[in-house]
Protein backbone atom coordinates (compact mmCIF):
# COMPACT_ATOMS: atom_id res chain seq x y z
CA UNK A 1 0.00 0.00 0.00
CA UNK A 2 1.51 3.37 -1.04
CA UNK A 3 1.83 6.61 1.39
CA UNK A 4 -1.39 8.21 -0.85
CA UNK A 5 -3.76 5.80 -0.38
CA UNK A 6 -3.45 6.04 3.59
CA UNK A 7 -4.33 9.23 3.69
CA UNK A 8 -7.53 9.41 2.08
CA UNK A 9 -9.86 6.93 1.52
CA UNK A 10 -11.44 5.08 -1.55
CA UNK A 11 -13.28 8.28 -3.23
CA UNK A 12 -16.89 8.13 -3.14
CA UNK A 13 -19.40 10.44 -5.88
CA UNK A 14 -18.50 13.49 -3.87
CA UNK A 15 -15.29 12.86 -3.17
CA UNK A 16 -14.54 12.13 -6.57
CA UNK A 17 -16.02 15.38 -7.69
CA UNK A 18 -14.43 17.41 -5.27
CA UNK A 19 -11.20 15.99 -6.74
CA UNK A 20 -11.92 16.48 -9.74
CA UNK A 21 -12.92 19.89 -9.14
CA UNK A 22 -9.51 20.10 -7.34
CA UNK A 23 -7.62 18.51 -10.19
CA UNK A 24 -8.87 21.62 -12.30
CA UNK A 25 -7.89 24.23 -10.16
CA UNK A 26 -4.56 22.92 -9.93
CA UNK A 27 -3.50 22.54 -13.90
CA UNK A 28 -5.29 25.77 -14.19
CA UNK A 29 -2.58 27.19 -11.11
CA UNK A 30 0.31 25.33 -13.01
CA UNK A 31 -1.15 26.66 -16.40
CA UNK A 32 -1.05 30.48 -14.75
CA UNK A 33 2.40 29.71 -13.60
CA UNK A 34 3.92 28.59 -16.91
CA UNK A 35 2.53 31.66 -18.85
CA UNK A 36 3.64 33.92 -16.37
CA UNK A 37 6.73 32.62 -16.96
CA UNK A 38 6.46 31.82 -20.77
CA UNK A 39 5.15 35.82 -20.89
CA UNK A 40 7.86 37.50 -19.16
CA UNK A 41 10.36 35.25 -20.93
CA UNK A 42 8.65 36.77 -24.29
CA UNK A 43 8.02 40.59 -23.02
CA UNK A 44 12.11 40.58 -22.53
CA UNK A 45 12.97 38.99 -26.17
CA UNK A 46 14.32 35.75 -24.44
CA UNK A 47 12.13 33.63 -26.66
CA UNK A 48 13.69 35.26 -29.94
CA UNK A 49 14.74 32.42 -31.91
CA UNK A 50 18.28 34.08 -33.32
CA UNK A 51 19.17 33.20 -29.07
CA UNK A 52 17.94 29.77 -29.21
CA UNK A 53 19.85 28.79 -32.70
CA UNK A 54 23.36 29.36 -31.87
CA UNK A 55 22.85 26.42 -29.15
CA UNK A 56 22.09 23.99 -32.48
CA UNK A 57 25.26 24.62 -34.41
CA UNK A 58 28.09 22.07 -33.80
CA UNK A 59 30.40 25.08 -32.93
CA UNK A 60 28.52 25.34 -29.88
CA UNK A 61 28.72 21.76 -29.46
CA UNK A 62 32.03 21.06 -30.40
CA UNK A 63 33.71 24.20 -28.41
CA UNK A 64 32.35 24.48 -25.55
CA UNK A 65 29.47 22.49 -24.15
CA UNK A 66 30.89 19.20 -25.26
CA UNK A 67 34.43 20.16 -23.90
CA UNK A 68 32.75 21.58 -20.78
CA UNK A 69 30.55 18.12 -20.46
CA UNK A 70 33.73 16.26 -20.64
CA UNK A 71 35.44 18.05 -17.99
CA UNK A 72 33.18 17.84 -15.33
CA UNK A 73 32.58 13.93 -16.31
CA UNK A 74 36.45 13.56 -15.83
CA UNK A 75 36.88 15.52 -12.68
CA UNK A 76 33.59 13.62 -11.44
CA UNK A 77 35.23 10.34 -11.93
CA UNK A 78 38.51 10.87 -10.60
CA UNK A 79 37.15 12.34 -7.15
CA UNK A 80 34.47 9.32 -7.36
CA UNK A 81 37.52 7.13 -7.35
CA UNK A 82 39.30 8.86 -4.81
CA UNK A 83 36.67 9.43 -2.38
CA UNK A 84 35.74 5.46 -2.52
CA UNK A 85 39.03 4.86 -1.67
CA UNK A 86 39.52 7.56 1.30
CA UNK A 87 36.42 6.31 2.36
CA UNK A 88 36.83 2.84 3.17
CA UNK A 89 40.34 3.76 4.35
CA UNK A 90 39.05 6.03 6.88
CA UNK A 91 35.68 4.11 7.62
CA UNK A 92 37.38 0.59 8.49
CA UNK A 93 40.01 2.80 10.19
CA UNK A 94 37.32 4.29 12.60
CA UNK A 95 36.38 0.61 13.39
CA UNK A 96 40.20 -0.33 14.16
CA UNK A 97 41.24 -1.95 17.46
CA UNK A 98 43.68 0.77 18.33
CA UNK A 99 41.93 3.93 20.14
CA UNK A 100 44.72 6.46 18.23
CA UNK A 101 43.84 5.10 14.79
CA UNK A 102 40.05 5.48 15.57
CA UNK A 103 41.05 8.76 16.95
CA UNK A 104 42.70 10.02 14.08
CA UNK A 105 40.28 9.15 11.78
CA UNK A 106 37.51 10.30 13.67
CA UNK A 107 38.78 13.82 13.80
CA UNK A 108 40.32 13.85 10.01
CA UNK A 109 36.09 12.88 9.07
CA UNK A 110 33.98 15.13 11.09
CA UNK A 111 36.44 17.99 10.24
CA UNK A 112 36.22 17.75 6.53
CA UNK A 113 32.48 17.17 6.43
CA UNK A 114 31.89 20.48 8.64
CA UNK A 115 33.95 22.43 5.98
CA UNK A 116 32.28 23.68 3.38
CA UNK A 117 34.01 22.23 0.08
CA UNK A 118 34.47 25.72 -1.52
CA UNK A 119 36.32 26.59 1.15
CA UNK A 120 38.56 23.58 0.52
CA UNK A 121 38.82 24.19 -3.17
CA UNK A 122 39.40 27.49 -2.92
CA UNK A 123 42.59 27.36 -0.05
CA UNK A 124 43.45 24.35 -1.78
CA UNK A 125 43.48 26.23 -5.47
CA UNK A 126 45.43 29.38 -4.37
CA UNK A 127 47.50 27.62 -2.47
CA UNK A 128 48.75 25.32 -5.51
CA UNK A 129 48.81 28.18 -7.55
CA UNK A 130 51.36 29.60 -5.08
CA UNK A 131 53.41 26.51 -4.76
CA UNK A 132 53.87 26.02 -8.47
CA UNK A 133 54.41 22.29 -7.77
CA UNK A 134 52.08 21.22 -11.34
CA UNK A 135 51.49 22.93 -14.09
CA UNK A 136 49.61 25.99 -13.75
CA UNK A 137 46.68 24.61 -16.21
CA UNK A 138 46.17 21.60 -14.07
CA UNK A 139 45.66 23.81 -10.63
CA UNK A 140 42.04 24.01 -10.94
CA UNK A 141 41.16 20.66 -11.74
CA UNK A 142 43.50 19.30 -9.17
CA UNK A 143 41.98 21.88 -6.78
CA UNK A 144 38.59 20.35 -7.61
CA UNK A 145 39.15 16.76 -7.56
CA UNK A 146 40.86 17.37 -4.27
CA UNK A 147 38.09 19.15 -2.03
CA UNK A 148 35.85 16.92 -3.48
CA UNK A 149 37.61 13.78 -2.47
CA UNK A 150 37.92 15.12 1.04
CA UNK A 151 34.49 15.93 1.50
CA UNK A 152 32.91 13.01 -0.21
CA UNK A 153 35.27 10.69 1.35
CA UNK A 154 34.49 11.40 4.26
CA UNK A 155 30.87 11.26 4.20
CA UNK A 156 31.45 7.43 2.10
CA UNK A 157 33.61 6.83 5.68
CA UNK A 158 30.76 7.34 7.40
CA UNK A 159 28.26 5.15 5.24
CA UNK A 160 31.09 2.46 5.62
CA UNK A 161 30.99 2.67 9.49
CA UNK A 162 27.35 2.72 9.14
CA UNK A 163 27.04 0.17 6.62
CA UNK A 164 29.50 -2.30 8.95
CA UNK A 165 27.38 -1.15 11.91
CA UNK A 166 23.73 -1.47 10.21
CA UNK A 167 25.22 -6.07 9.97
CA UNK A 168 23.53 -8.68 12.20
CA UNK A 169 25.65 -8.77 15.81
CA UNK A 170 26.04 -12.29 14.69
CA UNK A 171 28.13 -11.88 11.53
CA UNK A 172 31.09 -10.72 13.10
CA UNK A 173 30.25 -13.66 15.73
CA UNK A 174 30.28 -15.79 13.53
CA UNK A 175 33.71 -14.86 12.17
CA UNK A 176 35.38 -14.97 15.66
CA UNK A 177 34.12 -18.46 15.98
CA UNK A 178 35.71 -19.79 13.08
CA UNK A 179 38.56 -17.97 14.58
CA UNK A 180 39.11 -14.80 12.24
CA UNK A 181 40.67 -11.99 14.19
CA UNK A 182 38.71 -8.73 14.44
CA UNK A 183 40.23 -7.14 11.49
CA UNK A 184 39.90 -10.34 9.63
CA UNK A 185 36.17 -10.16 10.17
CA UNK A 186 35.79 -6.70 8.87
CA UNK A 187 37.90 -7.64 6.15
CA UNK A 188 36.25 -10.60 4.82
CA UNK A 189 32.95 -10.69 6.13
CA UNK A 190 31.55 -7.21 7.02
CA UNK A 191 32.64 -5.09 4.63
CA UNK A 192 31.49 -6.79 1.34
CA UNK A 193 27.91 -6.75 2.44
CA UNK A 194 28.34 -3.72 3.90
CA UNK A 195 29.50 -2.22 0.85
CA UNK A 196 26.45 -4.21 -1.41
CA UNK A 197 24.41 -2.79 1.56
CA UNK A 198 25.65 0.99 0.96
CA UNK A 199 25.52 0.72 -3.40
CA UNK A 200 22.49 2.84 -3.28
CA UNK A 201 23.66 4.81 -1.51
CA UNK A 202 27.23 5.08 -2.98
CA UNK A 203 25.58 6.11 -6.16
CA UNK A 204 23.23 8.96 -4.34
CA UNK A 205 26.60 10.20 -3.36
CA UNK A 206 28.06 10.11 -7.12
CA UNK A 207 25.19 12.51 -7.90
CA UNK A 208 26.41 14.64 -5.21
CA UNK A 209 30.19 14.90 -6.64
CA UNK A 210 28.37 15.31 -9.72
CA UNK A 211 26.73 18.41 -8.70
CA UNK A 212 29.13 19.95 -6.80
CA UNK A 213 31.82 19.80 -9.46
CA UNK A 214 29.80 22.29 -10.86
CA UNK A 215 31.70 24.73 -7.92
CA UNK A 216 34.32 24.46 -9.84
CA UNK A 217 33.02 27.60 -12.03
CA UNK A 218 34.80 29.64 -8.67
CA UNK A 219 37.92 28.41 -9.27
CA UNK A 220 38.19 29.03 -13.49
CA UNK A 221 38.09 25.39 -13.82
CA UNK A 222 36.45 24.62 -17.79
CA UNK A 223 33.19 22.67 -16.41
CA UNK A 224 29.97 22.35 -18.09
CA UNK A 225 28.72 25.67 -16.64
CA UNK A 226 31.68 27.93 -16.69
CA UNK A 227 31.59 26.73 -20.48
CA UNK A 228 27.81 27.71 -21.00
CA UNK A 229 28.55 30.64 -19.63
CA UNK A 230 31.57 31.63 -21.65
CA UNK A 231 29.31 30.55 -24.98
CA UNK A 232 26.45 32.65 -23.14
CA UNK A 233 28.95 35.62 -22.99
CA UNK A 234 30.25 35.87 -25.99
CA UNK A 235 26.26 35.57 -28.23
CA UNK A 236 24.54 37.61 -25.36
CA UNK A 237 22.33 34.22 -24.61
CA UNK A 238 23.56 33.46 -21.09
CA UNK A 239 19.79 32.51 -20.17
CA UNK A 240 19.66 30.37 -23.03
CA UNK A 241 23.00 28.54 -22.60
CA UNK A 242 22.82 27.96 -18.75
CA UNK A 243 19.57 26.50 -19.57
CA UNK A 244 20.77 24.15 -21.62
CA UNK A 245 23.63 23.54 -18.95
CA UNK A 246 20.97 22.48 -16.47
CA UNK A 247 19.05 20.41 -18.44
CA UNK A 248 22.56 17.84 -19.08
CA UNK A 249 23.32 18.10 -14.84
CA UNK A 250 19.11 17.90 -14.55
CA UNK A 251 19.55 14.31 -17.32
CA UNK A 252 22.67 13.12 -16.40
CA UNK A 253 21.36 13.29 -12.24
CA UNK A 254 18.44 11.98 -12.59
CA UNK A 255 19.24 8.84 -14.35
CA UNK A 256 21.85 8.65 -11.90
CA UNK A 257 19.60 9.11 -9.05
CA UNK A 258 16.96 6.90 -10.34
CA UNK A 259 19.14 3.87 -10.98
CA UNK A 260 20.32 3.91 -7.28
CA UNK A 261 16.38 3.31 -6.42
CA UNK A 262 16.81 0.42 -8.80
CA UNK A 263 19.62 -0.83 -7.01
CA UNK A 264 17.78 -0.37 -3.53
CA UNK A 265 15.33 -2.61 -4.83
CA UNK A 266 17.44 -5.19 -6.15
CA UNK A 267 20.79 -5.76 -3.80
CA UNK A 268 18.16 -6.18 -1.16
CA UNK A 269 18.73 -9.67 -1.14
CA UNK A 270 22.21 -10.07 -1.67
CA UNK A 271 23.23 -8.93 2.10
CA UNK A 272 22.21 -9.20 5.48
CA UNK A 273 22.78 -5.63 6.10
CA UNK A 274 19.70 -2.43 5.57
CA UNK A 275 19.39 -1.34 1.67
CA UNK A 276 18.39 2.21 0.96
CA UNK A 277 18.72 4.82 -1.07
CA UNK A 278 20.79 7.79 0.51
CA UNK A 279 18.86 11.29 -0.05
CA UNK A 280 16.01 9.36 -1.96
CA UNK A 281 13.86 8.20 0.36
CA UNK A 282 12.09 5.06 -1.34
CA UNK A 283 8.58 6.12 -2.56
CA UNK A 284 7.06 2.57 -2.00
CA UNK A 285 7.82 2.66 1.94
CA UNK A 286 4.43 1.68 3.51
CA UNK A 287 3.50 4.11 6.46
CA UNK A 288 4.48 2.49 9.53
CA UNK A 289 7.27 1.09 8.47
CA UNK A 290 9.90 2.12 10.84
CA UNK A 291 12.98 3.95 9.19
CA UNK A 292 15.98 1.91 9.62
CA UNK A 293 19.33 2.86 10.66
CA UNK A 294 21.38 4.32 13.32
CA UNK A 295 21.81 7.63 14.26
CA UNK A 296 25.37 7.19 12.66
CA UNK A 297 23.68 5.70 9.55
CA UNK A 298 21.55 9.26 9.51
CA UNK A 299 24.33 11.95 9.61
CA UNK A 300 26.48 9.88 6.91
CA UNK A 301 22.95 10.37 4.70
CA UNK A 302 23.79 14.09 4.58
CA UNK A 303 23.28 15.85 1.11
CA UNK A 304 24.36 18.98 -0.29
CA UNK B 1 56.39 32.81 15.65
CA UNK B 2 55.39 36.04 16.99
CA UNK B 3 56.12 37.75 14.21
CA UNK B 4 53.80 35.28 11.91
CA UNK B 5 50.97 35.83 15.12
CA UNK B 6 51.35 39.92 14.67
CA UNK B 7 51.24 39.61 10.52
CA UNK B 8 47.68 37.41 11.27
CA UNK B 9 46.53 40.18 14.02
CA UNK B 10 46.92 42.85 11.47
CA UNK B 11 45.49 40.98 8.93
CA UNK B 12 42.51 40.69 11.06
CA UNK B 13 42.44 44.56 11.93
CA UNK B 14 41.70 44.85 7.36
CA UNK B 15 39.53 41.91 6.96
CA UNK B 16 35.98 41.99 9.27
CA UNK B 17 35.76 37.94 9.52
CA UNK B 18 32.62 37.75 11.83
CA UNK B 19 31.17 39.81 9.52
CA UNK B 20 31.07 37.52 6.33
CA UNK B 21 30.78 34.71 9.04
CA UNK B 22 27.35 36.64 10.19
CA UNK B 23 26.60 37.16 6.12
CA UNK B 24 26.48 33.43 6.25
CA UNK B 25 24.11 33.34 8.90
CA UNK B 26 21.75 35.47 7.70
CA UNK B 27 21.46 33.72 4.56
CA UNK B 28 21.15 30.19 6.48
CA UNK B 29 18.41 31.89 8.69
CA UNK B 30 16.19 33.43 5.70
CA UNK B 31 16.84 30.42 3.56
CA UNK B 32 16.00 27.96 6.23
CA UNK B 33 12.46 29.69 6.88
CA UNK B 34 12.03 29.83 3.30
CA UNK B 35 12.94 26.74 2.39
CA UNK B 36 10.88 24.93 5.34
CA UNK B 37 7.20 26.81 3.86
CA UNK B 38 7.88 25.67 0.60
CA UNK B 39 9.07 22.38 1.48
CA UNK B 40 5.99 21.87 3.90
CA UNK B 41 3.84 23.08 0.61
CA UNK B 42 5.39 20.38 -1.69
CA UNK B 43 5.19 17.70 0.64
CA UNK B 44 1.80 18.37 1.32
CA UNK B 45 1.06 18.38 -2.69
CA UNK B 46 2.75 15.04 -2.85
CA UNK B 47 0.76 13.44 -0.62
CA UNK B 48 -2.44 14.76 -1.54
CA UNK B 49 -5.33 13.21 -3.47
CA UNK B 50 -4.93 15.65 -6.27
CA UNK B 51 -2.87 13.87 -8.32
CA UNK B 52 -2.28 17.31 -10.67
CA UNK B 53 -0.88 18.72 -7.66
CA UNK B 54 0.90 15.61 -6.75
CA UNK B 55 2.87 15.46 -10.50
CA UNK B 56 3.80 18.81 -10.38
CA UNK B 57 5.08 18.34 -6.41
CA UNK B 58 7.20 15.15 -8.04
CA UNK B 59 8.64 17.06 -10.96
CA UNK B 60 9.63 19.79 -8.83
CA UNK B 61 11.82 17.79 -6.63
CA UNK B 62 13.11 15.88 -9.05
CA UNK B 63 14.15 18.85 -11.17
CA UNK B 64 15.75 20.60 -8.54
CA UNK B 65 17.26 18.02 -6.69
CA UNK B 66 19.11 17.22 -9.68
CA UNK B 67 20.55 20.43 -10.15
CA UNK B 68 23.57 21.81 -9.16
CA UNK B 69 23.58 24.89 -6.81
CA UNK B 70 26.26 26.46 -8.44
CA UNK B 71 23.88 26.83 -11.62
CA UNK B 72 20.66 28.18 -9.47
CA UNK B 73 22.85 30.77 -8.46
CA UNK B 74 24.52 31.68 -11.34
CA UNK B 75 21.11 31.83 -13.18
CA UNK B 76 20.01 33.71 -10.36
CA UNK B 77 22.27 36.58 -10.96
CA UNK B 78 22.56 36.28 -14.82
CA UNK B 79 19.53 35.05 -16.05
CA UNK B 80 16.17 35.86 -13.74
CA UNK B 81 18.09 39.04 -12.47
CA UNK B 82 20.43 40.81 -15.44
CA UNK B 83 18.03 38.88 -18.73
CA UNK B 84 14.51 38.82 -17.16
CA UNK B 85 15.00 42.44 -15.10
CA UNK B 86 13.59 40.28 -11.87
CA UNK B 87 14.85 42.51 -8.59
CA UNK B 88 13.96 42.40 -5.11
CA UNK B 89 15.73 45.70 -3.75
CA UNK B 90 16.89 48.90 -5.44
CA UNK B 91 20.32 48.32 -3.47
CA UNK B 92 22.78 46.74 -5.22
CA UNK B 93 24.12 44.32 -2.65
CA UNK B 94 20.72 44.00 -1.18
CA UNK B 95 19.38 42.86 -4.57
CA UNK B 96 22.14 40.24 -4.65
CA UNK B 97 21.52 38.63 -1.05
CA UNK B 98 17.54 38.32 -1.80
CA UNK B 99 18.22 36.47 -5.27
CA UNK B 100 20.99 34.47 -3.45
CA UNK B 101 18.11 33.83 -0.77
CA UNK B 102 15.56 32.41 -3.15
CA UNK B 103 17.83 30.40 -4.70
CA UNK B 104 18.98 28.63 -1.74
CA UNK B 105 15.15 28.18 -0.70
CA UNK B 106 14.13 26.95 -3.84
CA UNK B 107 16.96 23.95 -4.21
CA UNK B 108 16.74 23.02 -0.62
CA UNK B 109 12.93 23.37 -0.39
CA UNK B 110 13.08 19.94 -2.44
CA UNK B 111 15.18 17.85 0.24
CA UNK B 112 13.05 19.39 3.20
CA UNK B 113 9.81 17.84 1.27
CA UNK B 114 11.96 14.57 1.28
CA UNK B 115 12.36 15.31 4.47
CA UNK B 116 9.10 15.93 5.66
CA UNK B 117 7.98 12.73 3.35
CA UNK B 118 9.87 10.37 5.43
CA UNK B 119 9.07 11.70 8.36
CA UNK B 120 5.14 11.45 7.41
CA UNK B 121 6.67 7.36 6.87
CA UNK B 122 7.35 6.90 10.20
CA UNK B 123 3.75 7.80 11.29
CA UNK B 124 1.69 4.36 11.60
CA UNK B 125 -0.72 3.01 9.31
CA UNK B 126 -3.29 2.89 12.17
CA UNK B 127 -2.86 7.20 13.12
CA UNK B 128 -4.20 8.19 9.83
CA UNK B 129 -7.11 5.08 9.66
CA UNK B 130 -8.11 6.66 12.83
CA UNK B 131 -8.03 10.39 12.06
CA UNK B 132 -10.38 8.76 9.36
CA UNK B 133 -12.67 6.98 10.99
CA UNK B 134 -13.21 9.85 12.70
CA UNK B 135 -14.36 11.87 9.80
CA UNK B 136 -11.22 13.64 9.24
CA UNK B 137 -10.88 14.55 5.71
CA UNK B 138 -7.52 15.31 4.20
CA UNK B 139 -6.38 18.41 4.69
CA UNK B 140 -7.52 18.40 8.63
CA UNK B 141 -6.21 14.69 9.21
CA UNK B 142 -3.05 16.22 7.73
CA UNK B 143 -2.36 19.30 9.73
CA UNK B 144 -4.14 17.53 13.23
CA UNK B 145 -2.75 13.73 12.73
CA UNK B 146 -0.06 13.13 10.11
CA UNK B 147 2.04 16.24 9.90
CA UNK B 148 2.80 17.33 13.63
CA UNK B 149 4.17 13.66 13.83
CA UNK B 150 6.01 13.57 10.91
CA UNK B 151 7.91 16.98 11.53
CA UNK B 152 9.36 15.07 14.71
CA UNK B 153 9.92 11.83 13.03
CA UNK B 154 11.75 14.14 10.19
CA UNK B 155 14.00 15.67 13.17
CA UNK B 156 17.22 13.99 12.19
CA UNK B 157 16.87 14.55 7.90
CA UNK B 158 15.85 18.01 8.35
CA UNK B 159 18.55 18.55 10.63
CA UNK B 160 21.04 17.37 7.65
CA UNK B 161 19.39 19.46 5.23
CA UNK B 162 20.18 22.14 7.63
CA UNK B 163 23.97 21.41 7.88
CA UNK B 164 23.69 21.16 3.97
CA UNK B 165 22.43 24.44 3.76
CA UNK B 166 24.60 26.12 6.19
CA UNK B 167 27.34 25.24 4.34
CA UNK B 168 25.82 25.79 1.43
CA UNK B 169 25.80 29.63 1.99
CA UNK B 170 29.32 29.40 1.15
CA UNK B 171 27.93 29.16 -2.93
CA UNK B 172 26.34 32.65 -2.82
CA UNK B 173 29.94 34.09 -3.22
CA UNK B 174 29.10 32.49 -7.06
CA UNK B 175 26.21 35.27 -6.70
CA UNK B 176 28.68 37.90 -5.62
CA UNK B 177 27.56 38.05 -1.92
CA UNK B 178 30.13 38.84 0.56
CA UNK B 179 30.38 36.11 2.54
CA UNK B 180 32.86 33.83 3.94
CA UNK B 181 34.25 31.82 1.10
CA UNK B 182 35.11 35.40 -0.79
CA UNK B 183 36.51 36.94 1.80
CA UNK B 184 38.85 33.96 2.47
CA UNK B 185 39.93 34.01 -1.53
CA UNK B 186 40.49 37.61 -0.86
CA UNK B 187 43.01 37.77 2.00
CA UNK B 188 44.64 34.86 0.80
CA UNK B 189 45.24 37.04 -2.38
CA UNK B 190 45.94 39.52 -0.27
CA UNK B 191 48.63 37.97 2.27
CA UNK B 192 49.44 34.43 0.53
CA UNK B 193 52.54 34.08 2.78
CA UNK B 194 49.94 33.09 5.75
CA UNK B 195 47.52 31.23 3.60
CA UNK B 196 47.42 27.54 5.59
CA UNK B 197 46.69 30.37 9.19
CA UNK B 198 43.98 32.05 6.99
CA UNK B 199 42.61 28.08 5.91
CA UNK B 200 42.26 26.93 9.02
CA UNK B 201 40.67 29.81 10.34
CA UNK B 202 37.53 29.70 8.00
CA UNK B 203 37.63 26.09 8.45
CA UNK B 204 37.79 25.99 12.30
CA UNK B 205 34.86 28.87 11.96
CA UNK B 206 33.08 26.37 9.84
CA UNK B 207 33.31 23.85 12.52
CA UNK B 208 32.36 25.45 15.61
CA UNK B 209 29.26 26.46 13.23
CA UNK B 210 28.22 23.19 11.90
CA UNK B 211 29.12 20.90 15.05
CA UNK B 212 26.56 22.68 17.35
CA UNK B 213 23.66 22.35 14.85
CA UNK B 214 24.42 18.41 14.59
CA UNK B 215 24.86 17.49 17.63
CA UNK B 216 21.10 20.25 18.50
CA UNK B 217 19.46 18.33 15.69
CA UNK B 218 20.51 14.54 17.41
CA UNK B 219 19.40 15.37 20.82
CA UNK B 220 15.97 16.92 19.37
CA UNK B 221 15.56 13.77 17.06
CA UNK B 222 15.97 11.63 20.12
CA UNK B 223 13.77 14.16 22.19
CA UNK B 224 11.07 14.31 20.51
CA UNK B 225 10.48 11.36 18.83
CA UNK B 226 7.39 10.15 19.07
CA UNK B 227 7.75 6.68 21.26
CA UNK B 228 5.72 3.85 19.55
Amino acid sequence: MSTQNVLFDAPGPRARRNFAIGNAVGVLLLLTVLYLVISRLGARGQLDPALWKPLLTSRSWQYYILPGLQNTLVAGAYSIVGAMVFGLLFGVGRLSGSRAIRWFCGIVVEFFRAVPVLIMMVAGWLALNQLKLIPAEMTSLVAVVGALILYNGSVIAELVRSGIHGLPKGQREAGLAIGLTRNQSIRSIELPQALIAMLPSLVSQFVVILKDSALGYYIAYAELLRNSRLLGTDGTNILQTLFVAAAIFILINFSLSRFAEFLARRVGGATSGKTRVGDVPNTVTTIGLEQSGTAAAKRGLEHR
Amino acid sequence: MSEYLSQFADLFATYNVPLAFWMNIKLTFFAAIFSLVIGTALALMRISPIASLRLAGTWYVNVLRNTPLTVIMVFGVLALWSKLGVSFSPNFDENFFRLAVLGLSVYHAAFVCEALRSGVNTVPVGQAEAARSIGLSFLPAARIIILPQAFRGAIAPLGNTLIALTKNTTVAATASVAEAAGLMAAMIEFRSDVIIGIFLTFAIGWVIIVIPVGLLTTYLSRRLAVVR
